[in-house]
């Protein structure tokens, strides 16, 4: 979902020519259908070395910029619990983001080069974190929704075909797990508290509804790479199944607490044995995509003015790194 | 060095004593020391380790996967180093 399928845009790839080269690659898609992992040093097709490096960093990005929406409200966390919680939650993404950067550079690109790219305004990352936090609400609702998609996205990358990539996920998996249980928490303490907190808690879902199901990008039918990256097993579900998935599993959890799915469509559907919904908003969620939501240019404001307030800690860490070392030299 | 180019580092944990260090990644640091803090701060949020190993990833020495066939091969026909290769009496005990 962090990727949303957008993964497949990497340009021009020259296809395997000589003999050699299809050999590799046979013996590389035969390796892939066997359930062997690819390690770094192993060879592999250059288009998938770049979806993959496309998808890894999308996913860094978003974890990164994902810390920004739940920042806004570490200040005013109504209990001393609930705030060390969300710096918990935080400080997690940003874990996640590193995890992911380092798997990315086992492919040969620079850390540096990548955050580079995302200051830049080059770099895309989910849709789902240029959307503002207007309410404590909110935070709850992201845990629920937006870690719950990011869990049932995450889940299936564990298998990925690529070694790196899949450990990362394993790691991020047994992290996700509190994240959105504590967002459940919260959403549950409001639905049982107030009529104001009932509504606060709704009017959140009412916003969050939708982005949450765009997490998972594009329909099937316009997602133009998921054959190629479900053959060499970097996806292993497709965007549609996923949906379909959360709404499943989403919908009674709504249930559970009387909140309302903003789904005027929404009905279960005992043939199929899952619910029906209603059209995506999809204009939306390409015109967030292109760089229009509400928060776009905030966040990326935002990232560049923490990466520009930060210099002066990374040149302290050169400085003391440094002394150091004059220091050991000298003794 | 410039804040682009601090090294990285690979870093082994050791869940708890008794166990052996494992790799759980890598990170870039400006030197060993920041390069434990750092790890302390990445890959054991959870009590996930009770010592941490930073290895400069320039230091690893590598085999090619190229070189899979010479290195391993040679193991894979020598039946006679495990134990099931033997074939002894059932009635001999405790062997
Ligand atoms: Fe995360
Ligand atoms: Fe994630
Ligand atoms: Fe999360």
């Amino acid at each position: 979902m962090y990727t949303q399928g957008l993964d497949g845009d990497i340009g021009p790839v020259r296809e395997a020519e000589t003999a050699d080269e299809k050999a590799l690659e046979a013996r590389f898609q035969a390796k892939i259908d066997a359930e062997i992992r690819i390690e770094p040093d192993d060879w592999m097709p250059e288009g998938y070395r770049r979806t993959l490096i496309r998808q890894i960093s999308q996913h860094a990005h978003s974890e990164i910029v994902g810390m920004l929406p739940e920042g806004n409200w570490v200040t005013r966390a109504p209990t001393l619990r609930r705030k060390a919680i969300l710096l918990a939650k935080i400080q997690d993404e940003a874990g996640h983001g590193l995890y992911l950067y380092s798997a990315c550079e086992t492919l040969g690109v620079e850390r540096a080069e990548l955050v580079e790219q995302l200051l830049a305004g080059k770099a895309k990352y989910s849709s789902i974190f240029n959307y503002p936090t207007l309410s404590w609400a909110d935070v709850g609702m992201i845990g629920w929704l937006v870690d719950g998609a990011a869990i049932m996205n995450q889940v299936p990358l564990q298998r990925c075909s690529y070694g790196p990539y899949a450990r990362a996920m394993v790691r991020i998996c047994k992290e996700e797990s509190f994240h959105q249980r504590q967002g459940y928490e919260i959403v549950m303490t409001l639905a049982e508290g107030t009529p104001e907190q009932r509504r606060m808690v709704q009017e959140s879902l009412d916003r969050w509804w939708w982005p949450a199901l765009m997490m998972f990008g594009p329909p099937d039918s316009d997602s133009v790479h998921t054959a190629q990256s479900m053959k060499w097993k970097i996806k292993r579900v497709t965007n549609d199944e996923l949906r379909q998935k959360f709404v499943d599993v989403t919908v009674p959890q709504a249930e559970r607490l009387g909140l309302r799915i903003p789904d005027p469509e929404l009905k279960w559907n005992p043939e199929r044995g899952h619910y029906d919904f209603g059209p995506v908003p999809w204009e939306e969620f390409w015109r967030v995509i292109k760089g229009d939501g509400p928060c776009n240019r905030e966040r990326l404001a935002q990232r560049r003015r923490a990466h520009e307030e930060g210099r002066w800690v990374r040149e302290a860490a050169l400085a003391h790194a440094e002394k150091r070392r004059l220091r050991s030299r000298a003794a | 060095m410039t804040e682009n180019d601090w090294p990285l580092y690979e870093i082994f944990i050791r869940p708890r004593n008794g166990l052996a260090h494992r790799h759980v990644g890598s990170l870039h640091a400006p030197d060993p020391e920041m390069a434990i803090e750092m790890a302390r701060d990445l890959y054991t949020r959870r009590g996930e380790g009770s010592s941490i190993w930073a290895v400069p990833s320039s230091a690893i020495a590598a085999s090619s996967p190229d070189e899979k066939a010479s290195l391993f091969e040679p193991a894979e026909d020598k039946d006679y180093r495990y134990p099931t290769h033997y074939k002894i009496p059932s009635d001999v005990k405790n062997m």
